[in-house]
């Protein structure tokens, strides 16, 4: 990755190497925040932020933090960036931070944070890392509306809190899936996404771990 | 392959500078945007008063906000006797400033709740609550009634508007709670909320606050129907503890008091 290029490393993680498809981590904000599209983009917005400069401020003392403390040196960073990013959002969206509740706070423990600090923030300079930061928010960020698109346009007939679909509790004539409001559906909705995925780019199917060899002898017993 | 950067002191030293220079960092914006955050709740609290008390306007401006908020007066009330309190009784100089949710906590301004009796879930109870009246031409016309109680994730806030006849009910709503979204979360519902409209909290007798929610809707002929509101669909528990709050709420060890004396005209 040492001779990777600006472009290579901001659209990469998008659908090549997707933050959740590819790499599986930060699922768990994944199912928590994405029952409606509203909540999710500030959610994106949120872990773009926090990834892109945790990422520069980690890429900036890379040089300079001892290696028997790293860790601690990029969680105390990515902590700090969190608390910022929670304050500014209570300070200016109020509703919405209401929303995302322990979310934000949860961002410090998201993986992509932690993994793009630890994996690439780490080798690679200031600017690089930033864009690293940003590719890999925004490859959550592609996922995360992907899921949320579904789950409130099934779960609430609704889009963006405007209705689409009226629902029967309302007066209209469709009846809301409860489970798309309930985490697991996202489960459901990443899985398929990357079955979609890996059918648009089979170099991302894994070899299997393990082959059943063809069955020779006879039962014993 | 120990290094410079990996001696005892400058591992110390960089977790030093580090700490000091990320406490900066978070104290700064932790206190500048302070005023701001105030303001949000604020705001928020008084457009949830508006809004359980069916005064808020869809996309009034924090300005409008203020000016409707005006309106109301806000009252201590001693919950035991039913009588309005100094806000000086408890410490404070502008009644808007006392926190009843953080005196419940304090020993020595809250009551403990027997385990029978506490139908809410909340334990311990504010000896002085912080009640928002309307009167118009001397007369009390509404009352918003803060009401909190545990559903099945979360304690729910809210508040509960009563006419002046303190049995009518004028509207509810929670302006802080963690249950399910889409099941609990449902109470948050515009539509949901719209039946608790006329309800009545008491029957004839004044007495024992009634207020049922029930499967299945209310159909206009069911018996008791002024004091029934259908229950959330698939959220039993939240909806069993929002009943349980109202009349914990309006009953004995709540409002009922007050309410009384109200009634009476003692007020």
């Amino acid at each position: 990755m040492a001779d990777a290029t600006a472009k290579q490393v901001l659209f990469e993680p998008i659908f090549s190497n997707n933050p959740i498809a590819l790499q599986i981590l930060g699922i768990c904000s994944a199912l928590a925040v994405t029952t409606s599209m509203n909540v999710t983009l500030v959610m994106c917005a949120a872990v773009i932020s926090v990834t892109a400069f945790a990422n520069l401020a980690v890429s900036l003392v890379r040089t300079q933090i001892p290696a028997s403390i790293r860790i601690i040196v990029q969680m105390t960073i990515i902590a700090s960036l969190v608390i910022v990013v929670d304050q500014v959002l209570k300070a200016f969206a109020y509703e919405i931070s209401k929303q995302l509740s322990v979310f934000v706070g949860l961002i410090i423990t998201n993986c992509i944070v932690m993994g793009r600090a630890e994996g690439f923030a780490m080798k690679n300079g200031p600017w690089l890392s930033f864009l690293d930061g940003i590719g890999n928010g925004l490859g959550y960020s592609v996922l995360l509306i992907f899921v949320a698109f579904f789950r409130e346009l099934l779960g609430a007939g609704s889009l963006f809190g405007f209705s689409l679909m009226p629902v029967v509790n309302e007066g209209g004539w469709y009846v809301p899936n409860g489970l798309l409001l309930l985490p697991p559906s996202a489960f459901f909705i990443i899985g398929l996404a990357i079955w979609g995925l890996r059918t648009w780019k089979p170099e991302q199917v894994e070899e299997p771990d393990y082959k059943m060899s063809r069955h020779t002898t006879k039962e014993a017993f | 392959m120990a290094k410079a950067k990996d001696t005892v002191s400058r591992t110390l030293l960089v977790a030093l500078v580090l700490s000091v220079f990320f406490s900066v960092v978070v104290s700064t914006a932790a206190v500048s945007l302070r005023p701001a955050q105030i303001k949000n709740q604020n705001l928020d609290i008084k457009t949830n008063i508006l809004a359980a008390a069916g005064m808020l306007k869809g996309g009034a401006s924090a300005e409008e906000i203020e000016e409707e908020f005006a309106r109301f007066d806000v009252r201590l009330l001693d919950l035991d006797s039913g009588d309005f309190v100094q806000p000086s009784d408890v410490g404070v100089q502008d009644p808007m400033k006392y926190d009843m949710y953080k005196a419940a906590s304090d020993p020595q301004m809250s009551t403990n709740i027997p385990n029978t009796e506490d139908k809410a879930g909340i334990k311990r109870r504010p000896n002085v609550a912080k009640i928002f009246t309307l009167t118009e031409n001397d007369e009390l016309v509404r009352v918003v009634l803060p009401v909190h109680g545990y559903g099945l994730w979360s304690t729910l806030y809210g508040f509960v508007s009563l006419e002046g006849d303190a049995n009518t009910i004028e509207g509810l709503g929670f302006y802080d709670h963690a249950e399910t979204p889409g099941l609990g979360g449902e109470v948050d519902n515009p539509r949901w909320k719209s039946q608790w409209v006329g309800k009545e909290v008491y029957g004839d007798d004044l007495e024992e606050p009634q207020i049922r929610l029930v499967k299945g809707g209310v159909s206009a002929d069911a018996a008791d129907r002024e004091h029934k509101v259908d229950a959330l669909s698939g959220a039993t528990l939240t909806s069993r503890g929002v009943e349980q709050l109202v009349n914990y709420w309006m009953g004995d060890r709540g409002y009922a008091p007050f309410l009384k004396k109200l009634r009476e005209g003692e007020v």
